[in-house]
């Protein structure tokens, strides 16, 4: 039972859940006009604490296909957060005017606190470099119409994973499916967490700082962005940044069904000649953003 | 050599490594009691080498959570009427409220006023913690 609940990490919901999820968006994708009024006359928040175009605009189209409306903030300097007031306090009012939230905060741990004091589900859209779940059910929804299933798969994750959240979420969400291997790319400044490690089984995973060597072994490259926010130095940040960037010689390495994702914004990990390649699939991936927070929207307000 | 005489009733926080015995006497908040209380450093110890101990001469109810976390090899003797009734050995809490603080700089609680932020252990060996919030792992 999905209603009523809050999405902060993807493994809050089951491998069953999920699918209804995404058994949903599948019917929504195809026949989009049966859901256009179902959300008629419920009302959601949109907290954005900090800049995002992509995530923000997702779930406004997701609200809006579905015949709701958006309130919101894209600035927290417009909104009583320049008054000091807490987050407890501004959840628990905007929880008596709406019914659904959606928050983005550069700090990790927000959403969960302020689920903590809402009176109507959150949903967690990026807090810091933590977590990103509506992200994950993105990705996952790509993998799932790509490959068919969730299960046997050989992922490769390259760039940023000391602080890219989606990727956090991801290998969180990707872990609890069956015979699924990791392979993580990165400089040795950017690995990915020790608590996202412990959270694998040895042998399930290895990682290495050579893209090049590695992408033959991979089903799904997912490509992410060295992000400048993230760094204490601009210098930093220079160095690091194009560590390893996707090029269509690379890709002639790499198994003829695999597929290429990224969570965008794209800065230049992906050559533009790596677009026509059949196999980059990550403009299409935006879209199954959209279809599938219009999914989550529904279930987590118990209309289906 | 330093005597402290027998105590009647209350606890005898025994075994604590040399040097943590101050820590627990904070963390316990024992300088807030009306009772009498002992701090005992570097006492001579076969086992140990030497140890610091604490006795607490009270009825009232200390929550000694904080041991485990700081030195989870401590004994805790609780005496009656000048005798030992129960000793219990200290274990690392699987949850941890209101003592530990979330090292990451980025976590929420860094940046609002949290009172009772839940920290799980992942790691008996290192007594690591993790941060209900923001997941990152943290110790005393």
């Amino acid at each position: 039972m999905l209603k009523g609940r809050h999405l902060i990490e993807p493994s809050e919901f089951s491998i069953d859940e999920l699918e209804e999820i995404f058994g949903l968006a599948d019917s929504i994708i195809q026949k989009p006009e049966d859901y256009s009024e179902i959300c008629k006359n419920k009302l959601l928040a949109s907290l954005f604490y900090e800049p995002s175009t992509r995530t923000k605009f997702s779930f406004d189209a997701a609200m809006l296909r579905l015949g709701g409306e958006v309130i919101g903030f894209s600035d927290p300097n417009t909104s009583s957060v320049a008054k000091g007031e807490t987050l407890k306090d501004t959840i628990i009012t905007i929880s008596n005017y709406v019914d659904i939230v959606v928050v983005r905060h550069p700090q990790e741990g927000t959403a969960k606190l302020m689920a903590k004091y809402a009176l109507v589900p959150v949903i967690n859209a990026g807090d810091g470099g933590h977590q990103h779940p509506t992200q994950t059910l993105t990705d996952l929804l790509t993998i799932r119409h790509y490959k068919k299933s969730l299960n046997n798969h050989c992922i490769a994750v390259c760039g940023d994973l000391k602080f890219g959240r989606t990727i956090h979420s991801l290998v969180k969400a990707m872990h609890r499916y069956q015979d699924v291997k990791f392979i993580f790319i990165s400089p040795e400044e950017l690995k990915i967490p020790r608590y996202i490690k412990d959270l694998l089984e040895p042998g399930s995973y290895f990682e290495t700082t050579n893209l090049d060597k590695v992408i033959g072994k991979a089903d799904i490259l997912y490509m992410s962005r060295v992000q400048r926010e993230r760094f204490v130095s601009e210098y930093e940040y220079l160095r690091l940044k194009d560590y390893f960037i996707l090029t269509p010689e690379k890709m002639l390495r790499a198994k003829d069904d695999m597929i290429v994702m990224h969570p965008l914004p794209r800065v230049n990990e992906i050559a533009e000649e790596v677009d026509s390649d059949k196999r980059a699939v990550y403009f299409h991936q935006a879209k199954f953003g959209m279809y599938v927070r219009m999914a989550l929207i529904v279930k987590l307000l118990g209309l289906e | 050599m330093i005597n402290v005489s027998k105590l009647k009733k209350g606890i005898v926080i025994d075994h604590i490594e040399a040097g943590h015995g101050y820590k627990i006497f904070s963390q316990l908040g024992l300088d807030a009691l009306e009772d009498v209380v002992v701090l005992m450093r570097n006492v001579p110890s076969r086992k140990m080498g030497k140890k610091d101990l604490i006795k607490i001469e009270t009825d009232i109810h200390l929550d000694l959570t904080v041991l485990g976390l700081i030195d989870p090899n401590v004994t805790i003797n609780f005496v009656k009427d000048g005798a030992l009734i129960r000793k219990e050995k200290l274990q690392l809490p699987a949850v941890v409220e209101g003592i530990l603080e979330c090292k990451n700089p980025r976590c929420i609680s860094k940046y609002q006023k949290i009172n009772d932020i839940k920290f799980y252990l992942i790691d008996e060996k290192t007594k690591e913690y993790r941060c209900e919030y923001c997941d990152t792992a943290t110790s005393f």
